[in-house]
């Protein structure tokens, strides 16, 4: 039968380049029991690279919910010259290596680059520092929120809004009420996949935090670091809270998805 | 993210008679809109281009022609083709097989496929390390070798062809596939003849986008290239040894391949819209 055919070709695949090595990891991180992993988990310079990450994760999502939820609707209810351009310079992100957003910015706002130099002289740090950061993680999260919120808007119509507006409600009501409520699910899974994104990036960040360890070392560069330090347990035990969380965001998107499209 | 391909629709019911389409609004939207994606992403990007040909576009090619640069140039040209090519077969296949075939746990398998996308790429590449690098437990030594290179690519494209092509797949109908057999056509010449060229724009869609993310991927390579060169890693190497321009120049032949992709991509979607 080739249907079995087929289908064992494709389960064979999903196992050995998926199954199998995360199946692994996982094993060989509790292969010494759970005491190792949470004693590693402990570690100061660990416990502070969590928290980076969930700082930088944190204005990342936000800024990128604000703005990707602004773009949408003056993407799909405005009409101005240049709104192609702005479609496509919003999915640019998804095509440009991590390293090479680094790169960019470390052009823009290092501290010998002109913009860079001029916020370094009124006592801004952007590269090195938290800003660059964020900054580099919005980069690559950017099309996330616009690209799940847009199609939705633009099926939902402008009926509602309209019949609001006739009833005299402002602008922020009229969002309020009645836009948000229906972009809901769309947004709540485009902010999952950002905070996925944020929480997980590491070539951007590797490059414009200068990884400085206990200062701007974020849960991604510990894996990197440690497992180049042969401290291979610490870096098992951090990639697998990592993966953790990535499944629970599976989870969550298999959850949103059905409702997104009810 | 597999939704990362949905284009704007081209019309909207434009309000008519209500608001003016460029009211004070719009234009302060548009305003805070371009300030902010200038200075997030066009002004950046512009400032890679400006340093790769800062000191003249003779040392812009010196430096993406110097060994380093073309070996590394070519062996991520070369491996993202191959992982594209790859990801159109399996990716295919694997859609077929979640979207015609019934067999128990297909939903875990389902949810699975975006797991690569919800993996810090770091974490992936360690994960393949573990399976597939010195010590390997199945004996397939693959770290520092372009096979180890091509499985870390083909880990972290797997959802786009798939996602592209299942939803695609599950719309399209049994029934010209039944006229099909029942005119006596084969299954293979059904799937050729029918499936295949209605799955296409799909499936060229998904292979587009996992070879621009072949051919930028860090993170899952990082580890396992060691000191094999590859694009971007090339390129941070560069940048830790502040050697901007060298990085500047070999960024801007990734961004330029990117550019001619997606433009590619966009000229067929608007092309198979045509002939559709």
């Amino acid at each position: 039968m080739p249907r079995y055919a087929l289908r064992s070709v494709a389960l064979a695949y999903l196992v050995l380049l998926v199954g199998v090595p995360v199946g692994l990891i996982f094993w060989r991180t509790f292969e010494h029991g759970i005491k190792p992993v949470i004693d590693s988990l402990t570690d100061p310079a660990v416990l502070h690279a969590f928290r980076i990450t969930a700082i930088i994760a944190f204005w990342a999502v936000l800024l990128n919910t604000v703005f990707g939820v602004g773009v949408a609707v003056l993407l799909v209810r405005h009409r101005f010259p240049g709104r192609r351009l702005l479609s496509v310079l919003i999915d640019l992100p998804i095509a440009v290596s991590p390293v090479v957003v680094g790169l960019a910015l470390i052009l823009v706002y290092g501290r010998h680059a002109p913009i860079g130099g001029w916020l370094n002289d009124h006592g801004v740090k952007v590269i090195f520092a938290y800003p660059g950061m964020v900054l580099a993680t919005m980069f690559v999260s950017l099309p996330l929120v616009v690209r799940e919120v847009a199609p939705v808007l633009e099926e939902i119509g402008i009926e509602q809004e309209q019949a609001a507006w006739t009833l005299g409600a402002n602008r922020l009501q009229t969002f309020r009420r009645i836009t948000l409520p229906a972009i809901r699910w769309a947004l709540a899974y485009g902010v999952v996949l950002t905070l996925a994104r944020s929480l997980g990036e590491y070539g951007a960040v590797a490059v414009v935090s200068g990884r400085l360890i206990g200062k701007t070392q974020t849960a991604t560069l510990v894996v990197e670091e440690r497992f180049q330090n042969f401290d291979q347990g610490t870096a098992y035990s951090v990639s697998v809270t990592l993966a953790l969380v990535a499944i629970v965001v599976l989870i969550l998107i298999n959850v949103l998805r059905p409702k997104e499209h009810s | 993210m597999a939704d990362a391909t949905v284009t704007l629709p081209r019309s909207t019911p434009r309000r008519r008679g209500g608001v003016a389409s460029l009211n004070t609004g719009t234009a302060f939207g548009v305003g805070v809109a371009t300030l902010w994606l200038s200075l997030l992403i066009l002004v950046p990007l512009g400032a890679v281009v400006w340093r790769a040909q800062r000191d003249g576009l003779g040392s812009f090619w010196d430096a993406v022609t110097t060994p380093q640069a073309v070996a590394a140039i070519r062996l991520t040209v070369a491996s993202a083709l191959f992982v594209a090519v790859v990801n159109a077969v399996l990716g295919t296949l694997i859609a077929w097989v979640l979207v015609r075939d019934e067999f128990r746990g297909k939903r875990v398998v389902d949810a699975i496929i975006d797991l690569p996308f919800a993996l810090p790429t770091i974490v992936a590449g360690l994960v393949l390390l573990t399976l597939y690098g010195v010590h390997s437990p199945v004996g397939l030594e693959l770290a520092y070798t372009r096979a180890g290179v091509v499985v870390a690519l083909l880990f972290v494209t797997l959802p786009f062809v798939v996602r592209t092509v299942q939803p695609v797949l599950r719309e399209f109908d049994g029934e010209m596939e039944q006229a099909a057999a029942s005119l006596g056509a084969s299954s293979f010449t059904i799937f050729r003849r029918i499936v295949l060229p209605n799955l296409l724009p799909a499936i060229s869609a998904g292979t587009t986008l996992a070879f621009a993310r072949a051919i930028s991927e860090f993170g899952a390579t990082v580890l396992i290239a060691g000191n094999l060169p590859v694009a971007s890693v090339h390129i941070f190497t560069q940048i830790e040894t502040d050697n901007t321009v060298g990085a500047a120049a070999v960024a801007t032949v990734l961004l330029v391949i990117a550019l001619i992709v997606l433009i590619g991509l966009e000229l067929l979607q608007r092309w198979a819209a045509r002939h559709a």
